[in-house]
């Protein structure tokens, strides 16, 4: 490197000692296209810094398993991710239907079932206090019968709409699970981007990436949050503004 | 007949009880995942695990494991309820030993069957 800068400074010498000779010969097209060889030089070497830090960073990408990870997060996972979340809109929709439908079946069910008991109830009343000719008396045991097996198959409805709205609840581990993996992603998204933005900012290059750490490490409990993590969306937030995002 | 119920989700673990309630199994206990269950089956008494795969500390498919490498626990019979539908992983599951695999979300009458059939062949 010392030997190429002083290669360098050697050939600038050169032609600064032939600027000074052209224009103090007075030879302004000569003394000009020195002049623009100089500016040249420098705007090459210029080129030649950005095209070093773009391999640099190109290289750094690669070694840490960068460039392939972010695509695979742009082309498989965040689509992916989208179908996952469209499934749990899908299966909310479902458990609430099945639960309001379950519901609505059951009201009237539920309604009839009191229409027909209290009527009984005052029949029962009037029997009790001997207020009710035989005649109907016979009428309302008959309706008591029937009520009775009214009532075995009503509750055999309810327990059949009951188990319908039991199940319809399963959602809640389905759509956990497939949330869990969503928060997961996006975990491991914001590590992503906050070591590609460590990389474009070129700091230390040489240090150790954490490897593997757990692949379930799931998301951040603020409780157990560790220094060398980020701990929300507001500390992604920061660290991109502070590098002029 | 005292059956253990193991899911992470509280409320998966509501609807199998609740399940279990109906089909006349009224002795129920319950565990959030293979660490806290294991324990609860070793100190005995329970006759049926329907157990979930994916959980966190101890998973399903390890707990099986762990009881069927426990001699007094081997022959427990053992549900797996779960939402892992990869053909590996029931091949895996068969050959840990278990003795039923439902798969998310199911019916009632499926876990119902399942319940049966296992029955069925321990009893005969």
């Amino acid at each position: 490197m010392s030997s190429r800068s002083e290669i360098k400074i050697d050939a600038r010498l050169e032609q600064a000692k032939s600027l000074v000779k052209a224009l103090e010969n007075g030879d302004g097209g000569l003394a000009e296209g020195l002049i623009n060889e100089l500016a040249e030089m420098s705007q090459n070497e210029m080129f030649q810094e950005v095209g070093k830090i773009t391999r640099r960073l190109h290289d750094s990408m690669n070694q840490f398993g960068l460039d392939a990870r972010i695509s695979e997060l742009a082309d498989k996972d965040i689509p992916d991710a989208k179908e996952r979340l469209n499934y749990v809109i899908t299966m909310t929709d479902q458990a609430a239907h099945a639960t309001l439908t379950a519901v609505e079946e059951l009201l009237p069910v539920a309604e009839g079932l009191n229409d027909r008991s209290n009527k009984l109830l005052e029949q029962w009343g009037r029997f009790q206090q001997r207020e009710m000719p035989y005649e109907e008396f016979r009428n309302v045991s008959k309706e008591i019968a029937g009520f009775f097996e009214y009532s075995a198959s009503t509750s055999e409805i309810i327990s059949k709409k009951l188990t319908e709205i039991l199940m319809a609840q399963g959602y809640q581990d389905i759509t956990g699970q497939i949330i869990r993996r969503v928060i997961q992603l996006v975990q491991d998204v914001e590590t992503n981007m906050v070591e590609l933005i460590r990389l474009s900012g070129g700091m230390n290059e040489g240090d150790q990436k954490k490897q593997n750490e757990p692949e379930l490490a799931g998301p951040v409990v603020p409780t157990l949050a560790t220094g060398d993590s980020v701990q929300s969306q507001d500390d992604v937030d920061d660290l991109l503004s502070s590098l002029g995002f | 007949m005292k059956i253990l119920v193991v899911d992470d989700f509280s409320t998966m673990r509501r609807i199998i009880k609740n399940l279990l309630r109906e089909l006349g199994f009224n002795n129920i206990d319950e565990a959030d995942d293979g660490q806290t269950a294991l324990p609860k089956l070793q100190a005995g008494g329970i006759d049926f695990l329907v157990t979930d795969w994916n959980m966190p500390g101890m998973t399903g498919i390890d707990l099986l494991k762990a009881v069927r490498a426990d001699p007094a626990l081997a022959n427990l019979p053992v549900l797996l309820v779960t939402a892992e539908a990869k053909r590996e992983q029931i091949v895996e599951a068969a050959q840990a030993g278990v003795n039923g695999y439902v798969i998310k979300p199911f019916t009632a009458q499926t876990l119902a069957e399942k319940i049966e059939k296992i029955f069925e062949r321990v009893d005969g």
